[in-house]
């Protein structure tokens, strides 16, 4: 089974060189530290800025430098700064190649539903809904199921949806699912689990 | 005409009303008009809908407004970093309305445009395409959303000329320019009015024609997250010190 970091290295892996690439807020941002040698990526924050650069050095944090997250980070050399309607002009259209995104329920037909839980969670959608309309190619990191062992990997989402048939990819702590015609395909087992147990904890039709 | 005002108050004397409609700039608490909010605080208008991203932190920024009840409605794209928001929201008292963030930047910035609506993907299939017109182009389907026009919008920008020119710092831009534009009146903040001809008119990021009211003032800028990396320590190698000074001298 994979943990948090080996999630990200894994999703690291679906960088490809020349890319402008949206990460998501929680695990999707520890992909920055996985980036493949030899692959150059510009990451884009939603925020207003593309060429996120690392956290800045303690006593030189910026309020005026922060991320999507609203975290404190600092510029490269190729950093550019926009606006919020240039920023989701290129997120719209179509100008970053790939999301990596949090689920909390993705279904079979790539449903995604990570914005959230009424009555109780009330947060909202950022710009997650903007993203998986958008960009080229959406990938989700995720936990395979929940903390009392129920499957996030589902037939239909049970939470109100992010986006309709929007997920490319699912990235999980037991393997890795494409998102198929007729439903999923295992492309990947994570180290230490069996086909059979990946099959087990997907409520969604695997196919071959 | 003169734009400069003396302080924030004074910038939006006559300008508030009860049940306005506000659109604030600033992305969380980055790039707020902080001095501004404090302002319309002690004015005391109510009933308020305001267009904000966020809605501030408890107790600094939009928070400042819902702590004394002057919102009536929020239009946000994501709210989890304000206890009092959701007590208020979850309890009924505060109207909010999701859109995502986006649609909402968009929607201010076709506002100041002059469009009043336009197409988008984002959403289809969502709740929040419920009600609205959907049209096919190309075989996709999009939702219609709608331009906003605030009666009064208010912007932080790093600097003014006197006559309304703006630049902004990095990422303090955020929803500022799309905010400034979509006000039928706009009073911006910033950290410092520079003389006329000082700011390079290539560089300039919002031009003053958007801009009514100037105030300058001093920014708290407080930090929603802070976040670093530690130095790497670097041992000092006496022993390499001196075999480097050494072979320079060679």
């Amino acid at each position: 089974m994979w943990d948090r970091n080996q999630m990200a290295e894994r999703a690291g892996r679906e960088l490809q060189d020349g890319w402008y690439v949206n990460l998501g807020i929680g695990i999707p941002t520890l992909v920055a530290n996985y980036i493949p040698e030899g692959v150059n990526v510009t990451l884009q924050s939603e925020n207003g800025m593309l060429g996120m650069g690392p956290f800045p050095f303690e006593g030189e944090e910026d309020p005026d430098l922060i991320n999507a997250g609203k975290q404190t980070i600092t510029e490269l050399p190729q950093t550019a700064y926009f606006d919020s309607a240039q920023s989701f002009a290129m997120i719209r259209g179509g100008k970053i190649a790939m999301a990596i995104l949090g689920a909390m329920e993705v279904s079979e037909n790539g449903d995604l539903a990570n914005w959230m839980i009424p009555g109780k969670l009330v947060k909202g959608m950022g710009g997650a809904m903007d993203l998986v309309a958008g960009v080229g190619r959406v990938v989700v990191v995720m936990d395979h199921t929940s903390k009392y062992g129920e499957s996030k990997v589902l037939k239909a989402c049970t939470l109100p949806l992010t986006g309709k048939a929007v997920v490319d990819r699912i990235i999980s702590n037991l393997g890795v699912l494409d998102v198929v015609p007729g439903g999923l395909r295992i492309v990947e087992v994570a180290d230490g689990v069996t086909e059979a147990e990946l099959r087990a904890a997907t409520e969604g039709i695997i196919v071959d | 005409m003169k734009k400069i005002y003396p302080n924030a108050a004074a910038a939006l004397e006559g300008l508030l009303f009860d049940g306005m409609l506000i659109a604030a700039g600033g992305f969380g608490i980055c790039g707020i008009p902080e001095l501004l909010i404090a302002a319309i605080r002690d004015a005391g208008t109510k009933n308020l809908t305001v267009a904000s991203n966020n809605a501030g932190v408890d107790g600094f920024g939009l928070g400042q407004l819902l702590e004394t009840r002057q919102v009536k409605k929020m239009i946000s794209s994501y709210v989890g970093e304000n206890a009092e928001f959701m007590r208020q929201y979850l309890s009924g008292e505060l109207e909010l309305e999701f859109n995502p963030q986006g649609t909402l930047a968009e929607r201010l910035r076709a506002g100041g445009a002059g469009i009043p609506g336009f197409y988008t993907a984002t959403g289809v299939g969502t709740v929040i395409a419920d009600g609205k017109e959907h049209h096919d182009f190309n075989g996709k389907t999009y939702i219609l959303e709608t331009g906003i026009v605030a009666d009064l919008a208010i912007v932080k920008a790093w600097k003014a000329d006197p006559s309304g020119n703006l630049v902004f710092r990095k990422t303090a831009r955020n929803f500022n320019p799309p905010a400034a534009t979509s006000g039928k009146i706009c009073v911006v903040e910033v950290e410092e009015i520079v003389p006329l001809g000082s700011l390079d008119p290539d560089t300039i990021h919002l031009p003053g024609i958007y801009v009514h009211r100037i105030v300058q003032g001093d920014h708290e800028k407080r930090i929603e997250n802070r976040t670093t990396r530690k130095r790497a320590a670097q041992p000092v190698d006496i022993d390499s010190v001196a075999r480097a000074t050494n072979s320079k001298e060679a």
